[in-house]
């Protein structure tokens, strides 16, 4: 839709926004995207669903790979089209809105939406496709509990004309998509099931067998895929395999990943060699994964917001019976946008570290290090980034932190 | 404890009730009772499978109101923890385990539940949740190595309000944060070798003096564990430096 076709009130609306936004560069207040979108919005609250109609939509939720899976489908689209998409992560309404306001002619919107915030925009935009990818638990001080939103998405995705492409792995996405119609089972793994363990349905106990789950209590039970990640390929509905190994982004998550993604790139009829083909091309993903310089070493620096986000890192740094093993950089905060409770700490496996020359700095450095003095890991407390970068040999360094540690220490390094 | 065997640590339902990071109470639970000579055995019961009697410290940690209705459904079918607690072996129960430890807690969904009465308090629903540091002074009657036990650190999120009865005694007087509820003015409960807090953090990372507590209990040694405790030191001078002491 071009600025001419939209009614008066979202014209003025998003001219606003526009102007708000160039305001809030000015002044230095980062990309003044989401400032933007807030006042837009207040102006003509139906903003997004104007933005959208007409548009392919495709919105993605998750806890972890929801930037990702983003990317990845926006690149996939490509084929098709020009995409639309809020591509810098800025995942609640208003960031959607402003990232939609920039680019109002491309055919597709691939749209990454906050968990909370997932019904309401499924409301406003009509997609067409929706990727369910996983849901554990985040920011435990914060967030409501993981049940209440799989509640929430179960409850505001009943009857919705979108096809559902969910991850069969995950029983709490599997209960999430327990009323829509058109679902496109996709079994791509799942490396944390303690949010899992009862049963979302009835709170009875689940059963796992390799891949397969079901509840002893129940009918739930862990659906047939129709897509799936088999080691290091891709197995389509039609039994096509597709080799992921061309891809640049690193590990299992990400694989996981790229299958979803060409699940959804399918339904608007991307084959999936083609949309694998577009993926291989992304390096990083907002800074993610991205390796830079850093006082004489190479630094890798991977995000992990919460205990499943820990362990695909792990799977990155320390895969199991590797040698050599390398040094590893950890960093946590505690600000309010990690979470001020420090407690996941100890629901992640940090025994996978063991061997490795581990680096540990942030604000919570001392939970930190007393999580790993009790997993038996040895490691050393720095002040700062640098004094930790010095103590580990030039090389490569694998740097892990949360979310706002991963921003700090972007800003330090320069990526 | 019981002859020769190995000191068993037995976590309650990790399926339903570990919200706070609950499993690093039965880390370093194990870790201190290595340290202090034991072989330790950790045994996980899941919700669908039997309590042992045979334990030597049971731990029960937090969770949100349906999994912590559904464990005391289980708990109260099952004998065992009543009867290992009755054979000499102690309990570290943690907010939603604490309160279900006690004679009622309070459903959203069905109101007042029935809990295990192992401990003389009552909960029931605040109006305010409690959340962030809270900070403590330990019952003075509770010793390691003959001296009181350190200042509690830790983190609090619930709903809770408890109400500490005649036949238990407040763990400790908090001096920061809400602790049994908002002016309550005390944290917790001791009763016989019974010990439950609305503190997270884990608790033990920030106070392994509470480990060692219990297992003096249940090896009868009252020494402290000699440990190297650095980096918990640290971690506790920092946490209480940050609510002002
Ligand atoms: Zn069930």
């Amino acid at each position: 839709m071009t600025e001419a076709q939209l009614p008066p009130r979202a014209r003025v609306a998003v001219a606003a926004g526009r102007l708000t936004g160039a305001v809030s560069r000015a002044a230095g207040r980062g990309s003044g995207a989401v400032v933007g979108g807030r006042v837009a919005l207040r102006l003509d609250p139906e903003l997004l669903r104007r933005l959208t109609a007409g548009r392919a939509c495709v919105l993605i939720s998750a806890t972890n790979g929801k930037t990702t899976t983003t990317r990845l489908v926006a690149e996939a689209l490509r084929a098709k089209g020009p995409v639309a998409s809020n591509a810098l992560g800025a995942n609640m309404p208003a960031g959607i809105t402003a990232a939609m306001a920039q680019d109002r002619t491309a055919k597709f919107a691939v749209i990454e939406v906050d968990e909370k915030y997932l019904p309401g925009v499924a409301e406003q935009t009509a997609p067409a496709a929706i990727a369910l990818l996983n849901l554990s638990r985040d920011q435990l001080d914060r967030a409501a509990e993981t049940r209440m939103l799989a509640q929430r998405w179960r409850d505001g995705l009943a009857g919705t004309a979108a096809t559902v492409i969910a991850n069969a792995d995950d029983p709490l996405v599997v209960w999430a998509a327990g009323r829509v119609e058109r679902v496109v089972w996709v079994a791509v793994g799942q490396s944390w099931k303690d949010d899992a363990w009862s049963c979302p349905q009835c709170g009875g106990v689940l059963h796992l067998d390799h891949a397969d789950w079901r509840c002893g209590s129940c009918d739930m039970r862990r659906p047939t895929p129709q897509w799936s990640l088999d080691g290091e390929e891709l197995v389509a509905p039609d039994g096509t395999r597709v080799g992921l190994g061309g891809l640049r982004l690193p590990g299992r998550a990400n694989r996981a990943n790229a299958v979803s993604a060409a699940a959804v790139a399918a339904v608007f009829g991307v084959e999936a060699p083609t949309a694998i083909g577009r993926m291989e091309h992304v390096t990083a993903v907002a800074g993610r994964y991205d390796t830079v310089s850093y006082r004489g070493r190479t630094l890798r620096l991977l995000l992990a917001k919460n205990p499943a986000g820990w362990l695909e890192t792990f799977d990155l740094v320390a895969p199991p019976d590797t040698a050599p093993k390398g040094p590893v950089l950890l960093s946590v905060n505690a600000l309010s946008a990690d979470g001020t409770d420090t407690s996941w700490l100890w629901d992640v496996d940090y025994t996978r570290l063991v061997g490795h020359h581990v680096l540990v700095i942030g604000q919570r450095r001392l939970d930190l290090a007393v999580r790993l003095q009790v997993a038996g890991v040895e490691f050393e407390v720095f002040d700062t980034a640098e004094a930790a970068v010095d103590a580990a040999p030039a090389g490569e360094i694998e740097v892990i932190a949360n979310y706002t540690a991963f921003q700090q220490l972007r800003q330090k390094v320069g990526s | 404890m019981a002859g020769q065997s190995a000191l068993r640590v037995v976590w309650i339902y990790p399926d339903l009730l570990s919200t706070y990071g609950d499993q690093g109470n039965a880390l370093i639970m194990a870790y201190r009772a290595r340290l202090r000579g034991h072989e330790v055995e950790r045994v996980d019961v899941r919700s669908d499978q039997p309590i042992p009697a045979q334990g030597d410290v049971y731990l029960i940690g937090g969770g949100e109101d349906r999994p912590q209705r559904l464990a005391a459904e289980r708990l109260l079918k099952d004998d065992g923890l009543a009867r290992g607690l009755e054979a000499g072996g102690a309990a570290l129960a943690v907010c939603a385990g604490f309160q279900l430890f006690g004679h009622s807690f309070y459903d959203d969904e069905k109101g007042t539940q029935p809990g295990l009465g192992l401990l003389d308090v009552t909960s029931v629903r605040g109006t305010v949740r409690c959340v962030g540091e809270v900070t403590a002074e330990v019952d003075e009657a509770l010793t390691v190595g003959g001296r009181p036990l350190p200042r509690l650190t830790g983190f609090e999120n619930h709903m809770g309000t408890t109400q500490v009865g005649p036949g238990a005694r407040p763990l400790a007087r908090v001096r920061s944060g809400n602790g049994n509820g908002a002016g309550s003015g005390v944290d917790g409960a001791h009763q016989g070798r019974i010990v439950g807090t609305y503190l997270h953090g884990p608790v033990l990372a920030r106070n392994p003096a509470l480990a060692d507590l219990i297992l003096g209990w249940v090896d009868g040694n009252p020494a402290p564990t000699p440990a190297e405790d650095l980096w918990h030191d640290r971690l506790r001078a920092e946490r209480l430096a940050a609510v002002g002491g």
